[in-house]
Protein backbone atom coordinates (compact mmCIF):
# COMPACT_ATOMS: atom_id res chain seq x y z
CA UNK A 1 0.00 0.00 0.00
CA UNK A 2 1.63 3.38 -0.71
CA UNK A 3 1.95 6.01 1.54
CA UNK A 4 -1.14 8.28 0.63
CA UNK A 5 -3.26 5.14 0.10
CA UNK A 6 -2.70 4.69 3.90
CA UNK A 7 -2.71 8.24 4.55
CA UNK A 8 -6.64 7.93 3.13
CA UNK A 9 -7.93 4.93 4.88
CA UNK A 10 -6.25 6.57 8.11
CA UNK A 11 -7.88 9.90 7.41
CA UNK A 12 -11.13 8.41 6.56
CA UNK A 13 -11.53 5.91 9.43
CA UNK A 14 -10.49 8.69 11.77
CA UNK A 15 -13.12 11.18 9.98
CA UNK A 16 -16.12 8.69 10.25
CA UNK A 17 -15.17 8.10 14.61
CA UNK A 18 -15.49 12.32 14.33
CA UNK A 19 -18.96 12.30 13.05
CA UNK A 20 -19.82 9.21 14.36
CA UNK A 21 -19.15 10.20 17.95
CA UNK A 22 -20.87 13.33 17.70
CA UNK A 23 -23.90 12.23 15.53
CA UNK A 24 -24.39 9.21 18.52
CA UNK A 25 -24.63 12.56 21.26
CA UNK A 26 -26.75 14.81 19.07
CA UNK A 27 -29.25 11.97 18.24
CA UNK A 28 -28.89 11.04 22.04
CA UNK A 29 -29.51 14.74 23.10
CA UNK A 30 -31.52 15.84 20.28
CA UNK A 31 -34.66 13.59 20.29
CA UNK A 32 -35.40 14.22 24.32
CA UNK A 33 -34.93 18.27 23.62
CA UNK A 34 -37.09 18.10 20.51
CA UNK A 35 -39.82 16.02 22.59
CA UNK A 36 -39.14 18.79 25.69
CA UNK A 37 -39.75 21.45 23.42
CA UNK A 38 -42.72 19.49 22.00
CA UNK A 39 -44.02 19.57 25.59
CA UNK A 40 -42.97 22.87 26.84
CA UNK A 41 -44.45 25.07 23.55
CA UNK A 42 -43.06 28.46 24.93
CA UNK A 43 -39.81 27.31 26.51
CA UNK A 44 -39.19 25.17 23.48
CA UNK A 45 -39.27 28.06 20.74
CA UNK A 46 -36.13 29.36 23.31
CA UNK A 47 -34.29 26.62 22.80
CA UNK A 48 -35.14 26.33 18.86
CA UNK A 49 -34.43 29.44 18.43
CA UNK A 50 -30.85 29.18 20.03
CA UNK A 51 -29.98 26.02 18.41
CA UNK A 52 -30.87 27.92 15.37
CA UNK A 53 -28.24 30.40 16.61
CA UNK A 54 -25.54 27.96 16.86
CA UNK A 55 -26.24 27.03 13.08
CA UNK A 56 -25.62 30.69 11.78
CA UNK A 57 -21.94 30.80 13.18
CA UNK A 58 -19.53 29.60 10.39
CA UNK A 59 -17.87 26.45 11.51
CA UNK A 60 -14.79 28.02 11.01
CA UNK A 61 -15.28 30.18 13.76
CA UNK A 62 -16.98 28.61 15.61
CA UNK A 63 -13.76 25.62 16.02
CA UNK A 64 -12.04 29.28 17.03
CA UNK A 65 -14.31 29.61 19.67
CA UNK A 66 -14.05 26.34 21.03
CA UNK A 67 -10.17 26.23 21.33
CA UNK A 68 -9.75 28.61 24.88
CA UNK A 69 -12.52 27.10 26.46
CA UNK A 70 -11.45 25.21 29.02
CA UNK A 71 -12.38 20.93 29.47
CA UNK A 72 -14.49 21.26 25.94
CA UNK A 73 -12.28 22.90 24.04
CA UNK A 74 -8.54 22.95 23.04
CA UNK A 75 -6.48 21.72 20.09
CA UNK A 76 -7.50 18.56 18.75
CA UNK A 77 -9.86 15.86 18.14
CA UNK A 78 -12.48 16.70 21.25
CA UNK A 79 -12.94 20.41 19.73
CA UNK A 80 -14.00 18.80 16.35
CA UNK A 81 -16.41 16.39 18.10
CA UNK A 82 -18.27 19.67 20.12
CA UNK A 83 -18.41 21.35 17.56
CA UNK A 84 -20.19 18.68 15.20
CA UNK A 85 -21.92 17.97 18.01
CA UNK A 86 -23.74 21.49 18.44
CA UNK A 87 -24.21 21.80 14.39
CA UNK A 88 -26.11 18.51 14.34
CA UNK A 89 -28.17 19.24 17.40
CA UNK A 90 -30.74 21.34 15.34
CA UNK A 91 -32.01 19.00 11.87
CA UNK A 92 -32.39 16.63 14.84
CA UNK A 93 -34.23 18.72 17.50
CA UNK A 94 -36.45 20.59 15.08
CA UNK A 95 -37.51 17.22 12.95
CA UNK A 96 -38.13 15.89 16.43
CA UNK A 97 -40.50 18.85 17.17
CA UNK A 98 -41.86 18.63 13.27
CA UNK A 99 -42.65 14.76 13.69
CA UNK A 100 -44.49 14.86 16.82
CA UNK A 101 -46.47 17.56 16.04
CA UNK A 102 -47.42 16.46 12.78
CA UNK A 103 -49.02 13.73 14.11
CA UNK A 104 -52.59 13.52 13.42
CA UNK A 105 -54.31 15.27 16.66
CA UNK A 106 -57.00 12.72 16.39
CA UNK A 107 -54.80 10.17 17.03
CA UNK A 108 -53.03 11.19 19.57
CA UNK A 109 -56.57 11.79 21.28
CA UNK A 110 -57.49 7.81 20.74
CA UNK A 111 -54.77 6.95 22.77
CA UNK A 112 -55.99 9.02 25.35
CA UNK A 113 -59.16 8.36 25.21
CA UNK A 114 -57.88 4.75 25.76
CA UNK A 115 -56.32 5.35 28.42
CA UNK A 116 -52.60 5.92 27.60
CA UNK A 117 -50.59 8.08 29.83
CA UNK A 118 -48.46 10.52 28.52
CA UNK A 119 -45.10 8.76 28.41
CA UNK A 120 -47.12 5.70 27.16
CA UNK A 121 -48.42 8.07 24.58
CA UNK A 122 -44.98 9.10 23.58
CA UNK A 123 -43.32 6.01 23.41
CA UNK A 124 -46.17 3.97 21.54
CA UNK A 125 -47.86 6.25 19.51
CA UNK A 126 -45.99 9.51 18.79
CA UNK A 127 -42.41 8.93 18.63
CA UNK A 128 -43.35 5.69 16.43
CA UNK A 129 -45.00 7.93 14.23
CA UNK A 130 -42.36 10.65 13.67
CA UNK A 131 -39.58 8.40 12.92
CA UNK A 132 -39.55 8.79 9.37
CA UNK A 133 -39.05 13.00 9.91
CA UNK A 134 -36.83 12.18 12.75
CA UNK A 135 -34.69 9.84 10.46
CA UNK A 136 -35.27 12.48 7.76
CA UNK A 137 -33.17 15.16 10.42
CA UNK A 138 -30.01 12.55 11.32
CA UNK A 139 -29.84 12.20 7.60
CA UNK A 140 -29.91 15.87 7.04
CA UNK A 141 -27.54 16.34 10.47
CA UNK A 142 -24.93 13.83 9.64
CA UNK A 143 -24.45 15.13 5.46
CA UNK A 144 -23.82 18.34 7.03
CA UNK A 145 -20.97 16.88 9.71
CA UNK A 146 -19.41 14.89 7.25
CA UNK A 147 -18.96 17.69 5.38
CA UNK A 148 -18.20 19.87 8.52
CA UNK A 149 -15.41 17.99 9.67
CA UNK A 150 -13.09 18.94 7.03
CA UNK A 151 -12.51 21.97 8.38
CA UNK A 152 -11.89 20.25 11.90
CA UNK A 153 -8.04 19.44 10.77
CA UNK A 154 -7.68 23.43 10.99
CA UNK A 155 -8.37 23.10 15.02
CA UNK A 156 -6.00 19.98 15.26
CA UNK A 157 -9.17 17.33 14.72
CA UNK A 158 -8.06 15.32 12.26
CA UNK A 159 -9.99 13.32 9.82
CA UNK A 160 -9.81 13.73 5.80
CA UNK A 161 -9.60 17.60 6.24
CA UNK A 162 -5.95 17.07 6.98
CA UNK A 163 -5.17 15.89 3.70
CA UNK A 164 -7.44 18.72 2.23
CA UNK A 165 -5.23 21.45 4.08
CA UNK A 166 -1.95 19.70 3.12
CA UNK A 167 -2.86 19.57 -0.61
CA UNK A 168 -3.95 23.89 -0.64
CA UNK A 169 -0.93 23.85 1.27
CA UNK A 170 1.38 22.27 -1.29
CA UNK A 171 -0.74 23.25 -3.80
CA UNK A 172 -1.23 19.83 -5.01
CA UNK A 173 -4.85 19.03 -5.96
CA UNK A 174 -4.10 15.50 -5.88
CA UNK A 175 -3.77 15.70 -2.04
CA UNK A 176 -6.78 17.76 -2.13
CA UNK A 177 -9.13 15.25 -4.38
CA UNK A 178 -7.83 12.88 -2.12
CA UNK A 179 -9.47 14.08 0.98
CA UNK A 180 -12.39 15.65 -0.78
CA UNK A 181 -13.57 12.36 -3.37
CA UNK A 182 -13.50 10.33 0.48
CA UNK A 183 -15.56 13.27 2.13
CA UNK A 184 -18.26 13.30 -0.68
CA UNK A 185 -18.50 9.68 -0.73
CA UNK A 186 -19.20 9.35 2.83
CA UNK A 187 -21.72 11.91 2.79
CA UNK A 188 -23.24 10.66 -0.35
CA UNK A 189 -23.42 6.89 1.25
CA UNK A 190 -24.85 8.38 4.28
CA UNK A 191 -27.67 10.05 2.47
CA UNK A 192 -28.59 6.61 0.70
CA UNK A 193 -28.61 4.60 3.96
CA UNK A 194 -31.05 7.51 5.95
CA UNK A 195 -32.67 7.95 3.04
CA UNK A 196 -33.16 4.17 3.11
CA UNK A 197 -34.16 4.09 6.99
CA UNK A 198 -36.92 6.98 6.19
CA UNK A 199 -38.87 5.81 3.43
CA UNK A 200 -38.57 2.41 4.98
CA UNK A 201 -40.15 3.56 8.27
CA UNK A 202 -42.39 6.08 6.36
CA UNK A 203 -43.73 2.65 3.88
CA UNK A 204 -44.53 1.29 7.34
CA UNK A 205 -46.87 3.63 8.74
CA UNK A 206 -48.52 3.85 4.88
CA UNK A 207 -47.49 7.70 4.47
CA UNK B 1 -74.48 18.50 45.15
CA UNK B 2 -75.47 14.97 44.76
CA UNK B 3 -72.60 13.86 43.38
CA UNK B 4 -70.73 15.11 46.21
CA UNK B 5 -73.24 13.81 48.67
CA UNK B 6 -72.60 10.14 47.08
CA UNK B 7 -68.76 10.41 46.96
CA UNK B 8 -68.91 11.94 50.79
CA UNK B 9 -70.60 8.43 51.20
CA UNK B 10 -68.37 6.11 49.97
CA UNK B 11 -65.60 7.97 51.20
CA UNK B 12 -67.25 7.49 54.65
CA UNK B 13 -67.92 3.81 53.74
CA UNK B 14 -63.85 3.18 53.75
CA UNK B 15 -63.69 3.40 50.38
CA UNK B 16 -60.23 5.28 48.93
CA UNK B 17 -60.13 7.57 45.68
CA UNK B 18 -59.05 5.91 42.62
CA UNK B 19 -60.56 2.60 43.79
CA UNK B 20 -63.38 2.19 41.50
CA UNK B 21 -66.37 1.35 44.08
CA UNK B 22 -67.49 -2.12 42.34
CA UNK B 23 -65.65 -4.33 40.05
CA UNK B 24 -62.71 -6.28 41.91
CA UNK B 25 -62.84 -8.65 39.46
CA UNK B 26 -61.88 -9.12 35.96
CA UNK B 27 -64.38 -7.74 33.58
CA UNK B 28 -65.55 -10.90 31.76
CA UNK B 29 -66.26 -13.10 34.89
CA UNK B 30 -68.32 -10.61 36.27
CA UNK B 31 -68.97 -6.20 35.20
CA UNK B 32 -71.71 -4.16 36.23
CA UNK B 33 -72.52 -1.05 34.57
CA UNK B 34 -71.54 2.50 35.11
CA UNK B 35 -73.54 5.05 36.74
CA UNK B 36 -72.94 8.25 35.32
CA UNK B 37 -74.06 11.93 36.49
CA UNK B 38 -72.75 14.81 35.11
CA UNK B 39 -73.10 17.56 38.07
CA UNK B 40 -73.90 21.33 36.77
CA UNK B 41 -71.47 21.24 34.72
CA UNK B 42 -69.82 23.84 32.57
CA UNK B 43 -67.66 24.01 29.63
CA UNK B 44 -65.61 27.46 28.33
CA UNK B 45 -63.78 26.82 24.70
CA UNK B 46 -60.72 28.04 23.66
CA UNK B 47 -61.75 31.13 22.54
CA UNK B 48 -63.89 31.68 25.93
CA UNK B 49 -66.74 30.95 24.77
CA UNK B 50 -69.57 28.77 26.80
CA UNK B 51 -69.85 25.47 24.99
CA UNK B 52 -72.43 23.91 27.72
CA UNK B 53 -73.95 25.91 30.52
CA UNK B 54 -74.66 23.94 33.95
CA UNK B 55 -75.86 21.17 32.27
CA UNK B 56 -76.86 18.31 34.54
CA UNK B 57 -77.30 14.19 33.34
CA UNK B 58 -77.84 11.52 35.29
CA UNK B 59 -77.91 8.10 33.37
CA UNK B 60 -78.48 4.79 35.39
CA UNK B 61 -76.58 1.96 35.34
CA UNK B 62 -77.65 0.01 31.86
CA UNK B 63 -79.33 2.42 30.29
CA UNK B 64 -78.93 3.33 26.37
CA UNK B 65 -78.71 7.14 25.91
CA UNK B 66 -78.95 8.97 22.92
CA UNK B 67 -77.89 12.30 22.80
CA UNK B 68 -78.99 14.34 19.87
CA UNK B 69 -78.83 17.80 18.85
CA UNK B 70 -77.37 20.33 15.61
CA UNK B 71 -73.96 20.38 14.54
CA UNK B 72 -72.12 22.96 17.37
CA UNK B 73 -75.22 22.34 19.89
CA UNK B 74 -72.31 20.89 22.09
CA UNK B 75 -73.21 17.10 21.92
CA UNK B 76 -69.69 16.28 21.62
CA UNK B 77 -68.63 18.21 24.76
CA UNK B 78 -71.09 16.73 26.78
CA UNK B 79 -69.65 13.07 25.54
CA UNK B 80 -66.35 14.34 26.09
CA UNK B 81 -67.00 15.37 29.66
CA UNK B 82 -66.99 11.71 30.65
CA UNK B 83 -63.57 10.80 29.61
CA UNK B 84 -61.83 13.65 30.73
CA UNK B 85 -60.89 14.95 27.33
CA UNK B 86 -63.54 17.88 28.61
CA UNK B 87 -62.42 19.49 31.15
CA UNK B 88 -65.46 21.54 33.48
CA UNK B 89 -64.82 25.08 34.20
CA UNK B 90 -67.41 24.39 36.57
CA UNK B 91 -69.16 20.79 38.08
CA UNK B 92 -67.90 18.00 38.00
CA UNK B 93 -68.04 13.96 35.91
CA UNK B 94 -69.02 11.74 38.36
CA UNK B 95 -68.61 8.05 37.16
CA UNK B 96 -69.34 5.44 40.19
CA UNK B 97 -69.51 7.74 42.19
CA UNK B 98 -65.91 8.83 41.66
CA UNK B 99 -65.80 12.32 40.26
CA UNK B 100 -63.31 12.48 37.16
CA UNK B 101 -60.31 13.89 37.47
CA UNK B 102 -56.39 13.52 38.23
CA UNK B 103 -54.69 11.35 39.51
CA UNK B 104 -55.49 8.54 38.02
CA UNK B 105 -57.62 9.63 35.31
CA UNK B 106 -55.77 7.50 32.47
CA UNK B 107 -56.11 4.44 34.35
CA UNK B 108 -59.71 5.44 34.62
CA UNK B 109 -60.31 5.49 30.91
CA UNK B 110 -59.28 2.16 30.61
CA UNK B 111 -62.67 0.99 32.03
CA UNK B 112 -64.39 3.97 29.73
CA UNK B 113 -64.93 2.43 26.24
CA UNK B 114 -64.95 5.34 24.17
CA UNK B 115 -65.52 5.23 19.81
CA UNK B 116 -64.76 8.40 17.92
CA UNK B 117 -66.25 9.74 14.44
CA UNK B 118 -62.81 9.04 12.84
CA UNK B 119 -61.85 5.92 13.91
CA UNK B 120 -58.33 7.00 14.34
CA UNK B 121 -56.47 3.96 14.60
CA UNK B 122 -53.27 3.50 15.00
CA UNK B 123 -51.65 3.39 11.58
CA UNK B 124 -48.20 1.73 12.43
CA UNK B 125 -49.99 -0.88 14.36
CA UNK B 126 -51.83 -4.19 12.88
CA UNK B 127 -55.80 -4.98 13.54
CA UNK B 128 -54.73 -6.65 16.59
CA UNK B 129 -52.43 -4.55 17.84
CA UNK B 130 -55.13 -1.77 17.81
CA UNK B 131 -57.71 -4.02 19.38
CA UNK B 132 -54.90 -5.09 22.00
CA UNK B 133 -54.18 -1.56 22.92
CA UNK B 134 -56.43 -1.57 25.99
CA UNK B 135 -55.96 -4.92 27.14
CA UNK B 136 -52.45 -4.43 27.20
CA UNK B 137 -52.67 -1.53 29.22
CA UNK B 138 -54.48 -3.90 31.37
CA UNK B 139 -51.94 -6.15 31.70
CA UNK B 140 -53.96 -9.27 30.50
CA UNK B 141 -51.86 -12.62 29.66
CA UNK B 142 -51.62 -12.62 26.08
CA UNK B 143 -53.20 -15.92 25.74
CA UNK B 144 -56.37 -13.91 26.82
CA UNK B 145 -55.73 -10.78 24.53
CA UNK B 146 -55.82 -12.99 21.94
CA UNK B 147 -58.71 -15.37 22.69
CA UNK B 148 -60.56 -12.07 23.39
CA UNK B 149 -59.86 -9.86 20.12
CA UNK B 150 -60.31 -12.91 17.81
CA UNK B 151 -64.11 -13.60 19.46
CA UNK B 152 -64.77 -9.93 18.66
CA UNK B 153 -63.76 -9.35 15.82
CA UNK B 154 -65.18 -12.73 14.54
CA UNK B 155 -68.94 -11.30 16.33
CA UNK B 156 -68.02 -8.09 13.75
CA UNK B 157 -68.04 -10.33 10.91
CA UNK B 158 -63.73 -9.52 10.26
CA UNK B 159 -62.26 -12.94 10.61
CA UNK B 160 -59.62 -12.89 12.90
CA UNK B 161 -57.11 -15.43 10.89
CA UNK B 162 -57.86 -12.94 7.71
CA UNK B 163 -57.47 -9.52 9.39
CA UNK B 164 -55.33 -9.82 12.20
CA UNK B 165 -52.37 -9.27 10.78
CA UNK B 166 -53.32 -6.20 8.53
CA UNK B 167 -52.61 -2.85 8.56
CA UNK B 168 -55.49 0.00 9.10
CA UNK B 169 -54.47 1.67 5.48
CA UNK B 170 -55.62 -1.42 3.77
CA UNK B 171 -59.42 -1.46 5.42
CA UNK B 172 -62.39 -0.18 3.61
CA UNK B 173 -64.02 2.45 5.89
CA UNK B 174 -66.43 0.41 7.25
CA UNK B 175 -63.84 -2.06 8.30
CA UNK B 176 -61.80 0.51 9.90
CA UNK B 177 -64.63 1.34 12.13
CA UNK B 178 -65.06 -2.33 13.14
CA UNK B 179 -61.76 -2.19 14.24
CA UNK B 180 -62.41 0.85 16.38
CA UNK B 181 -65.75 -0.10 17.84
CA UNK B 182 -63.67 -3.69 18.86
CA UNK B 183 -60.60 -1.51 20.08
CA UNK B 184 -62.97 0.18 22.48
CA UNK B 185 -65.48 -2.75 23.89
CA UNK B 186 -62.69 -5.71 23.72
CA UNK B 187 -62.16 -4.98 27.84
CA UNK B 188 -65.96 -5.31 27.96
CA UNK B 189 -66.04 -1.62 29.48
CA UNK B 190 -68.91 -0.69 31.44
CA UNK B 191 -69.34 2.53 29.94
CA UNK B 192 -69.68 2.95 26.35
CA UNK B 193 -69.24 6.57 24.85
CA UNK B 194 -69.95 6.91 21.21
CA UNK B 195 -69.18 10.21 19.14
CA UNK B 196 -71.43 9.94 15.84
CA UNK B 197 -69.28 6.64 15.16
CA UNK B 198 -71.32 5.70 11.63
CA UNK B 199 -71.87 9.05 10.23
CA UNK B 200 -68.95 8.88 7.62
CA UNK B 201 -69.67 5.55 7.03
CA UNK B 202 -72.72 4.59 3.53
CA UNK B 203 -76.48 3.59 4.93
CA UNK B 204 -75.78 -0.25 3.95
CA UNK B 205 -72.42 -0.28 6.05
CA UNK B 206 -73.88 1.78 8.55
CA UNK B 207 -77.15 -0.43 9.11
CA UNK B 208 -75.24 -3.27 9.25
CA UNK B 209 -73.13 -1.88 12.45
CA UNK B 210 -76.22 -0.49 14.25
CA UNK B 211 -77.19 -3.95 14.28
CA UNK B 212 -73.96 -5.35 14.71
CA UNK B 213 -73.85 -2.72 17.32
CA UNK B 214 -76.93 -3.24 19.52
CA UNK B 215 -76.22 -7.15 19.11
CA UNK B 216 -73.02 -6.41 21.32
CA UNK B 217 -74.82 -4.06 23.36
CA UNK B 218 -77.13 -6.33 24.63
CA UNK B 219 -74.71 -8.83 25.26
CA UNK B 220 -73.16 -7.13 27.96
CA UNK B 221 -74.44 -5.23 31.12
CA UNK B 222 -73.04 -2.12 29.99
CA UNK B 223 -74.55 1.99 30.20
CA UNK B 224 -74.47 3.65 26.56
CA UNK B 225 -73.96 7.34 25.78
CA UNK B 226 -74.20 7.70 22.09
CA UNK B 227 -74.17 11.29 20.11
CA UNK B 228 -75.12 11.33 17.04
CA UNK B 229 -77.38 13.21 14.76
CA UNK B 230 -79.60 11.07 12.90
CA UNK B 231 -82.50 10.60 14.65
CA UNK B 232 -83.43 6.93 13.13
CA UNK B 233 -80.09 6.08 14.31
CA UNK B 234 -80.91 7.29 18.36
CA UNK B 235 -83.50 5.69 18.08
CA UNK B 236 -82.50 2.43 17.17
CA UNK B 237 -79.34 2.26 19.81
CA UNK B 238 -81.04 3.80 22.60
CA UNK B 239 -84.16 3.82 24.64
CA UNK B 240 -83.67 6.94 26.01
CA UNK B 241 -82.80 10.35 24.17
CA UNK B 242 -81.57 13.69 25.32
CA UNK B 243 -81.84 16.98 22.87
CA UNK B 244 -79.42 19.50 23.32
CA UNK B 245 -79.31 22.82 21.93
CA UNK B 246 -77.48 25.69 22.66
CA UNK B 247 -75.19 23.97 25.19
CA UNK B 248 -78.09 23.03 27.08
CA UNK B 249 -80.30 19.84 27.59
CA UNK B 250 -83.82 21.36 26.05
CA UNK B 251 -85.48 17.84 26.31
CA UNK B 252 -84.71 14.26 27.72
CA UNK B 253 -87.55 11.57 26.88
CA UNK B 254 -87.74 7.34 26.61
CA UNK B 255 -87.65 7.22 22.81
CA UNK B 256 -90.97 6.13 22.42
CA UNK B 257 -92.45 9.24 23.97
CA UNK B 258 -89.59 11.20 21.82
CA UNK B 259 -91.62 10.44 18.99
CA UNK B 260 -95.07 11.73 19.77
CA UNK B 261 -93.26 14.93 21.38
CA UNK B 262 -94.57 18.10 20.63
CA UNK B 263 -91.40 20.05 21.43
CA UNK B 264 -90.80 22.71 18.19
CA UNK B 265 -87.39 21.37 17.57
CA UNK B 266 -87.71 17.73 17.91
CA UNK B 267 -90.75 18.03 15.45
CA UNK B 268 -88.21 19.45 12.98
CA UNK B 269 -85.72 16.45 13.66
CA UNK B 270 -88.60 14.39 12.76
CA UNK B 271 -89.35 16.09 9.95
CA UNK B 272 -86.06 15.91 8.46
CA UNK B 273 -85.50 12.26 9.17
CA UNK B 274 -88.91 11.38 7.52
CA UNK B 275 -88.71 9.41 3.82
CA UNK B 276 -89.51 11.69 0.91
CA UNK B 277 -92.44 11.02 -1.34
CA UNK B 278 -91.22 9.74 -4.49
CA UNK B 279 -90.76 13.20 -7.26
Amino acid sequence: MSDLTSEIVHATAQHLLIVGVAMLVAIAAGIPIGIACVRNRRSGRVVLRLIDMIQTIPSLALFGFLIPLPLIGGIGIRTAIVALILYSLLPVVRNTVTGIAGVDPLIVEAATALGMTERQRLMRIELPLALPSIFGGIRIATVIAIGVATIAAAVGGGGLGTLIFRGVAMVDSTRILAGALPAAALAVAADLLFGALERLAARRLGV
Amino acid sequence: MLGKLLVSCRKAAGRTPGQPARRQRSPYNRRVASSVFIDRATVIGANGNVIVRDISLRIDPGESVAVIGRSGAGKTTLLRLLNGLATPSSGTAIIDGLPLGEPGLAERRRRIGTILQAPALFPHRTVFENVATVPRLLGWPDERIRRTSAELLDRLDMPFDRFAGRFPRSLSGGEQQRVGIARAMVAAPPLLLCDEPFSALDPIVRRDLQDAFVALRDGGDVTLLFVTHDVAEALRVARRIVLVDGGAIVADLPSADFVRSAHPLIHRFLDAARMPEAS
